[in-house]
C-alpha cells in the first residue's frame, strides 16, 4: 500500500509535465486530462484513505523511500514520505477540493486561449502541495513548500496581461521569500541541533535540545508560516493575490496552499510544545491576523477582497489555535478542513457571479441576483452559513471548538484570546452578512461595464455549478459529521496529542454567547445594508472605515518602514561598496598595474642587460646557496 | 668502481695509459630506439634536402617528419610496456643515458607535443599565395637579407625553408636526450643539440624577419652565456666528485663514497665546489625553463620568432628543461635538498609573481603568453620543491597539461591576421568573439586552462602541484602560487573581455581558414585540455606510475 504513495505525486506531476511540455497539440484535450490526473491523485488518495481506516489507530502511519537524495556523510537527505492521519487529511483535502476546482475551471476558463496552460500549473500546484504534506523530513518538505511557493507566483500573474496581475504576483513572491527565509533558517538550526531533517528523528530527541534552541526553531518555523498563510506582519500579499483567475483563489488563496502555515506548526507540534513563547508569538500573531482580517473585510466593496480579508481572518483562528498546544491542534485543523469547504465554495460562487457579470468585482454594482443565478445563490448562501457559523452547519462546530480552545487556555491569556474569538465571530457575521446583502439581495445596482455591454447576469453552466453543489454539500454537513462522536478528534489524536485544558466557562456559554454575537453581527449589516438602498458609489466612511479599504495601512507601512528603509540600506551599502570595496580592490589593481608598468621597464630589449641579470641572478643564487649551509 | 672509470671522457682519458685497448663501449640500441630514430630521421632530413628535388621536398620532408616521431612515440610506449617504466627502468649506454618512468614520460609528452606542433610548421594556406606558390610561416631563404633583391628573387622562384623540419627534428632529438641524461656531459651535450636549431629556427620568419633575426641572436648570445654558467658548474662538480656521473655525484654528497680520482685528492669532497656547482648547474637549466632572473630571454624570443616556432619551443623546451631540473635535483642532489630548497622556494615566488604581474600590462599577444608561461614555470616549480613522488607526478602531469594548452594557443594565433601578417597587438583582437565565434571560443578555453578554471586541464595541473607542494610542507608557496594566479585570471580573462564584450573595430583583422594540419593542432590541444581537465585521473595515475627516478 505505501507504494502508492509517491504515485499520489506522481500523477499532477507527470500531467503537468504533459500539459506545459506538450504543446498546442493538447490545447483541445489539455482541460480533460488535467482533470484527469488530477481525479486520479484523489482516487489513490480515498484507496490510501479506506485502507488506512481498517487498521488500528496506532498503526497508520505509513512511510515510503524513493531514494537518497543528498548522500554525503553526517548530512543525509531522503525522497522519503510519510502518511499519517494528519497527511491523510491534507491529502484529501487537496485532492479532493483540487479535483472540483479543475472541474469547475473547465467553465470558467473555456474562452481563455492559454487554458490548457493553466491546468498545468493547477496540477503542478497539487504535486507540490502533495509533496508538502507527504514530506518526511523538512528538507523535501521545503522543495513543496517553494513548489506551491512557484505555482502561487504563476498563477497569480496567470493573467500577466495585466500589468496589475504581474505586480500581484511579484509581490506574493518577494514576501513569501521573507517567510521562506524563516524556513530554511530554521531548517538549518534543525539540523545544527539534531543532525538531522527527518521528522521521526527529531521529534523524538526534542527533549535533548535547550529551551532557547527549540524558541528559536519554532519562531522561524512561525515566520515561514505567516509568509505562506498572510499572517501579521506578512500578510499584505493576499489581497492583491486575488489579481489571480477565481478558481486559483479559491483552491490555492483559500482552501489549501495559505494553510500550508497551519500545517507546518501542527506537524512540528513536538518542536512548539518545547517552546512556550513561541506558542505565545503564535497565538497573539493569530489573533491580530483574526482582526486584522476581519475588519478589512468589512470595508471592501471588491467581492474577491472581502473573501481575501475573510481568508485571512479564518486562518489567523487557525494559527491562534494551533498556538494553543494540544488543546487546539485538532481544532485547527478541522476549522481547516471545514473552512477548505466553505471558503472554496464561496470563491466559486464569486466567481460565478462574476462570470455572469462581465467580470465586475465591485459589489456595490451587483444586487438582487438570487432571482437571476438560484443555484449560485443557494450554494453561496449555505457556504455563508456555515463560515458564520450558524448552529448546525460546518463552521459553528469547528469554530466554536476554537473559541472553547481559547478560554481553555486558562488564565488571563485565556480570557483575552476567548475574548478576541468571540469578537471575530461578530465581525465575521457582520461583514458576511453584507458581502450576501449587497450581492444577492436588494435592488439592482448593475452598470454597464467599460466597453459599454449591459450585464445579463445567468446562472453558470454545470461544469461550474456542480462543484459548487458539492462543496455546498461539505459546508452544511462536513461539521457535523466530525463532531458527533467526536471522530475527527479521535482520528487526529493519535498524531497531534490532545488536552481538554481547564475552561474557566462551560461549553454552553461559550456557545450561547457566540450565538449572542452572531445575532448581533447580522442584525449590524442588516440595519445597514439591508434596510436601506445601498449607494452604487461608496460613501466617504468613517476613519476606520478608510484605513480598512486601505487594508490597515499595511502597504504605506510596508512602504515607509521596509521600502524607504531598504533604499537606504542599499544606498549606504552601495556607498561602502564604491569607496571601501573598490576602492581597496581597485586600489590593488592599480599596484598591482603600477608594479607592472615599472617591472616592464626592466624589460629594455638590450641583451647586454639581460645578462646583466642573469649574473646577478646567478651570484644571487650562489650566494643564497651558500648562506643556506652556513645558517 | 670499473663502471665508474669506464664511465666516460674526461675520467677515461685521465686514466687510461695510452697502451691500453679503449674497450668498445656497450650500446643498448633498442631502449635508445626513441631518439635514434628521430636523429636518424633527422639526418635523413638534411639528405632530402641535398638529393631531393626542390618540388617534392615539402612533402617528403612533412612525411618523414611526422613518420618520424611518430614511430619514436611507438618506441616510447612500446618501451613503457616492456616495462622499462617501472621495474626494468635502468641506466643505459654506459652510464649516459637513463631509461626509465620521468624519461620515457617526458619523451612521450614531447614527442607527441612535437608532432601537433610539426604541423603547425607544415602549414600554408595562412598566407595568400606568392606568385602562384603557397607560403609558410620560413622566410623563402633564410640567408638572404630582409628586403634585398636575392629576397625578392627567392620569393619569386618560390623557394621554402624546408629546412626547418630536420632541423626541428635535431632539436626534438636533444630534447629527448636531455630528461634523460644522467651525466653532466651528455646533458650539456643534449642542451647543446636543441637548442642550437632553436636559434636558427628562431631566425626564420617569413614576416618581419628583422624581429625574428633579432630575437634569434639575442637568444643565442644569452644561450651561449647560460651554457658557459652550465658548463662551468659542470667542471666545478667534476673537481668535487671526481666524477660527471649522476649516481657518483650522489653517492659522494651522501658521503657514501670517499675517494675516486688519487688526481682530484685536494678538491674531492670540498662542499664550496658542490654548492657552486650545483648553483650554476641551476642556473643554466633555470635559463632553459624562463625563470626569473634567468627569464629576460623569453618575451623578445616568443615575440620574434614565427609563430609555431614559439609554441613549439614554449612546450617542447619546457618539458625537457623541466624533466633535466627533476632528475639534477631528485637523483643528483636530493642529500642536498636541505640546501637547495630554500633557494629554489625563492626562485619559485619571484617566478610566480614577476611573470603574473608582469603579463598584466602587456599589450601584445604573444608577450601575454610569454609572461604567462614564465608564470607557469613558477607554478611547476612549486611542485618540483616538492621533494615527493607526488611532486614529481604533479609535475609530469602539469607539463603534459601544459604543453598541449600551448600548442593550441599559438597555433590559434597564427590564424588571426591583417595586411601585415598575423595581428598580434591585443587591441586588433578586440570583438574577436562576433566576428569569429569559434575561433575566440576556442581561444577562450585555452586562456581558461591558462588560468587553471575547472573543468579544463589547467586546474587539474595545477590543483595536484599546488597539493603537492602543501603536502611537501611548502604551505606559504602555496599561498603565493594561488595569489599569482589571482593576478593571473585577470590577464586572461581580459583577453576573453576583450574578444567577446567589446565593439569590434572596422579596420580589425581577418580569422584565415587553416588547412587541416593547424586545424588538427587546434583540435587536439581543445580535446586534451578538455579530456585532462574532465576526466584526470588516469592521466594522474599515469604520470604516478612514472614517477621513479633510476639512480
Amino acid at each position: 500500500m505505501e507504494n502508492l504513495i509517491a504515485l499520489l505525486i506522481a500523477a499532477p506531476l507527470l500531467g503537468a509535465a504533459v500539459l506545459l511540455c506538450g504543446g498546442r497539440r493538447l490545447d483541445k484535450a489539455g482541460h480533460w486530462l488535467g482533470t484527469l490526473f488530477a481525479a486520479a491523485s484523489f482516487g489513490i488518495g480515498v484507496a490510501l484513505f479506506t485502507d488506512m481506516l481498517g487498521r488500528a489507530a496506532d498503526d497508520r502511519t505509513l512511510s515510503q523511500k524513493l531514494y537518497t537524495w543528498i548522500p554525503v556523510e553526517g548530512f543525509q537527505a531522503d525522497v522519503a514520505f510519510q502518511l499519517d492521519q494528519l497527511s491523510m487529511t491534507f491529502v484529501l483535502l487537496i485532492s479532493g477540493v483540487g479535483t472540483l476546482i479543475h472541474v469547475y475551471s473547465i467553465g470558467y476558463m473555456e474562452h481563455d486561449e492559454r487554458r490548457r496552460r493553466f491546468f498545468g500549473y493547477l496540477n503542478l500546484f497539487l504535486a507540490a502541495m502533495l509533496l508538502l504534506v507527504l514530506a518526511d523530513n523538512y528538507l523535501l518538505l521545503y522543495v513543496g513548500w517553494e513548489g506551491v511557493g512557484l505555482a502561487s507566483y504563476l498563477l497569480i500573474g496567470f493573467w500577466q496581461h495585466k500589468s496589475s496581475a504581474a505586480t500581484a504576483a511579484k509581490k506574493a513572491f518577494l514576501v513569501n521569500r521573507v517567510g521562506d527565509m524563516g524556513l530554511s533558517i530554521a531548517i538549518m538550526l534543525l539540523f545544527t541541533t539534531f543532525g538531522t531533517f527527518a521528522f521521526g528523528p527529531v521529534f523524538a530527541s526534542v527533549g535533548n535540545a535547550t529551551e532557547g534552541k527549540l524558541t528559536a526553531i519554532a519562531l522561524m518555523l512561525l515566520l515561514a508560516a505567516c509568509g505562506k498563510s498572510a499572517q501579521v506582519p506578512l500578510q499584505s500579499w493576499l489581497g492583491d493575490a486575488m489579481e489571480g483567475p477565481t478558481p486559483v483563489s479559491a483552491l490555492i488563496h483559500a482552501a489549501t496552499m495559505v494553510t500550508a502555515g497551519v500545517y507546518l506548526i501542527v506537524r512540528s507540534a513536538a518542536v512548539f510544545n518545547g517552546a512556550p513563547d513561541a506558542q505565545l508569538v503564535v497565538t497573539v500573531v493569530g489573533a491580530v491576523t483574526l482582526l486584522f482580517g476581519a475588519i478589512v473585510g468589512c470595508a471592501k466593496d471588491d467581492i474577491k477582497k472581502a473573501l481575501a480579508g475573510s481568508t485571512m481572518s479564518q486562518i489567523g483562528y487557525m494559527i491562534l489555535a494551533a498556538g494553543l498546544g494540544p488543546i487546539g491542534y485538532v481544532f485547527a485543523i478541522m476549522h481547516l478542513v471545514t473552512h477548505g469547504f466553505f471558503k472554496a465554495g464561496l470563491f466559486l460562487g464569486a466567481g460565478s457571479v462574476m462570470h455572469g457579470m462581465n467580470d465586475e468585482v465591485d459589489m456595490r454594482k451587483y444586487g438582487a441576483l438570487r432571482k437571476f443565478m438560484p443555484v449560485t445563490f443557494v450554494t453561496f448562501g449555505l457556504g455563508y452559513l456555515a463560515i458564520i457559523g450558524f448552529p448546525g452547519l460546518s463552521g459553528f462546530f469547528s469554530k466554536d471548538m476554537i473559541i472553547e480552545a481559547a478560554f481553555a487556555k486558562g488564565g488571563t491569556q485565556g480570557w483575552i484570546l476567548g475574548g478576541v474569538t468571540l469578537l471575530g465571530a461578530g465581525i465575521t457575521a457582520f461583514y458576511m452578512t453584507r458581502v450576501m446583502l449587497l450581492t444577492f439581495f436588494g435592488e439592482k445596482r448593475w452598470q454597464p461595464d467599460a466597453a459599454g455591454h449591459e450585464p445579463h447576469p445567468h446562472e453558470s453552466p454545470k461544469s461550474m455549478t456542480v462543484p459548487m453543489v458539492i462543496l455546498a454539500f461539505g459546508s452544511v454537513f462536513a461539521g457535523a459529521f466530525f463532531e458527533i462522536g467526536e471522530r475527527f478528534l479521535k482520528w487526529l489524536e493519535p498524531v497531534t496529542g490532545y488536552e481538554h485544558g481547564n475552561s474557566p466557562v462551560s461549553a454552553m456559554a461559550v456557545t450561547a454567547s457566540t450565538m449572542v454575537v452572531l445575532v448581533v453581527g447580522v442584525g449590524i449589516a442588516w440595519s445597514m445594508y439591508g434596510r436601506r438602498p445601498v449607494p452604487v458609489l461608496a460613501p466617504r466612511g468613517s476613519l476606520l472605515t478608510r484605513a480598512a479599504r486601505r487594508d490597515l495601512f499595511q502597504d504605506d507601512f510596508n512602504h515607509v518602514v521596509l521600502v524607504r528603509g531598504g533604499e537606504h540600506l542599499t544606498r549606504s551599502l552601495v556607498y561602502v561598496d564604491h569607496s571601501l570595496v573598490d576602492g581597496v580592490v581597485n586600489g590593488t589593481a592599480a599596484s598591482v598595474g603600477g608594479l607592472s608598468g615599472r617591472l616592464r621597464k626592466l624589460q629594455n630589449g638590450y641583451a647586454r642587460s639581460y645578462a646583466v641579470s642573469m649574473f646577478g641572478g646567478t651570484a644571487i643564487l650562489i650566494a643564497a646557496t651558500l648562506l643556506m649551509r652556513a645558517v | 668502481m670499473s663502471t665508474l672509470t669506464a664511465a666516460h671522457g674526461l675520467s677515461a682519458l685521465a686514466a687510461a695509459a695510452p697502451a691500453d685497448r679503449i674497450p668498445a663501449p656497450h650500446i643498448e640500441y633498442a631502449q635508445l630506439a626513441p631518439t635514434l630514430i628521430v636523429v636518424g630521421a633527422a639526418v635523413l632530413g638534411v639528405l632530402v634536402e641535398a638529393f631531393v628535388p626542390r618540388r617534392s621536398r615539402y612533402h617528403v620532408q612533412v612525411f618523414l617528419a611526422v613518420a618520424a616521431l611518430a614511430a619514436a612515440f611507438a618506441a616510447v610506449v612500446g618501451l613503457a610496456a616492456g616495462g622499462y617504466a617501472s621495474d626494468k627502468a635502468r641506466i643505459a649506454a654506459m652510464g649516459a643515458i637513463a631509461v626509465d618512468g620521468p624519461a620515457l614520460f617526458l619523451q612521450g609528452t614531447i614527442l607527441l607535443a612535437s608532432v601537433v606542433a610539426v604541423l603547425t610548421f607544415a602549414e600554408r594556406r595562412l598566407d595568400p599565395a606568392a606568385h602562384g606558390n603557397r607560403v609558410d610561416s620560413f622566410a623563402a631563404q633564410a640567408a638572404s637579407v630582409p628586403g634585398s633583391e636575392s629576397e625578392k628573387a627567392a620569393v619569386k622562384a618560390g623557394f621554402t625553408t624546408t629546412e626547418v623540419f630536420p632541423l626541428a627534428l635535431f632539436a626534438i632529438a636533444g630534447m629527448l636526450v636531455f630528461p634523460a641524461a644522467n651525466d653532466l656531459l651528455t646533458l650539456f651535450v643534449a642542451l647543446e643539440v636543441f637548442s642550437l636549431p632553436l636559434y636558427l629556427l628562431c631566425a626564420v620568419a617569413r614576416r618581419q624577419r628583422l624581429m625574428s633575426q633579432e630575437a634569434a641572436v639575442k637568444y643565442f648570445l644569452l644561450g651561449a652565456f647560460s651554457s658557459a654558467f652550465l658548463l662551468f658548474g659542470i667542471a666545478l662538480l667534476y673537481g668535487y666528485a671526481g666524477s660527471v656521473s649522476y649516481a657518483v655525484i650522489a653517492d659522494v654528497v651522501d658521503g657514501t663514497v670517499q675517494t675516486v680520482d688519487p688526481a682530484l685528492a685536494d678538491t674531492m669532497g670540498n662542499d664550496a665546489l658542490l654548492l657552486i656547482g650545483g648553483a650554476l648547474i641551476l642556473t643554466g637549466l633555470l635559463f632553459k625553463v624562463g625563470a626569473v632572473p634567468f627569464h629576460m630571454w623569453t618575451p623578445d624570443v616568443y615575440q620574434g620568432a614565427p609563430t609555431p616556432v614559439t609554441g613549439f619551443m614554449a612546450a617542447a623546451t619546457k618539458v625537457a628543461a623541466f624533466g633535466a631540473l627533476l632528475r639534477l635535483l631528485y637523483v643528483v642532489l636530493p642529500g642536498l635538498r636541505w640546501d637547495w630548497r630554500p633557494v629554489m622556494w625563492g626562485v619559485a615566488i619571484v617566478t610566480m609573481l614577476a611573470g603574473a604581474v608582469i603579463a598584466v600590462t602587456q599589450t601584445d599577444v604573444k608577450r601575454l603568453l610569454a609572461y604567462s608561461s614564465i608564470a607557469h614555470a613558477g607554478f611547476i616549480l612549486a611542485g618540483v620543491i616538492a621533494t615527493s613522488a607526488q611532486g614529481i607526478q604533479s609535475v609530469l602531469f602539469y607539463l603534459a597539461a601544459y604543453s598541449f594548452v600551448t600548442i593550441g594557443a599559438f597555433a590559434v594565433v597564427t590564424l588571426v591576421r591583417d595586411a601585415g601578417g598575423e595581428a598580434t597587438h591585443l587591441s586588433k583582437w578586440a570583438g574577436l568573439g562576433r566576428r569569429s565565434p569559434l575561433t575566440a571560443a576556442v581561444f577562450a578555453v585555452f586562456l581558461l586552462a591558462f588560468a587553471g578554471i575547472p573543468l579544463t586541464s589547467g586546474f587539474a595541473g595545477k590543483f595536484a602541484v599546488f597539493k603537492a607542494a602543501a603536502e611537501g610542507g611548502a604551505g606559504a608557496l602555496v599561498v603565493v602560487g594561488v595569489i599569482s594566479s589571482a593576478i593571473a585570471a585577470f590577464f586572461y580573462i581580459r583577453v576573453i573581455v576583450l574578444m567577446f564584450f567589446s565593439e569590434p573595430k572596422a579596420d580589425g583583422p581577418t580569422v584565415a581558414v587553416p588547412s587541416p594540419l593547424t586545424m588538427t593542432t587546434i583540435a587536439v590541444g581543445v580535446a586534451v585540455t578538455l579530456v585532462l581537465g574532465l576526466a584526470p585521473q588516469y592521466f594522474l595515475d599515469l604520470a604516478g606510475q612514472a614517477s621513479t627516478f633510476v639512480r
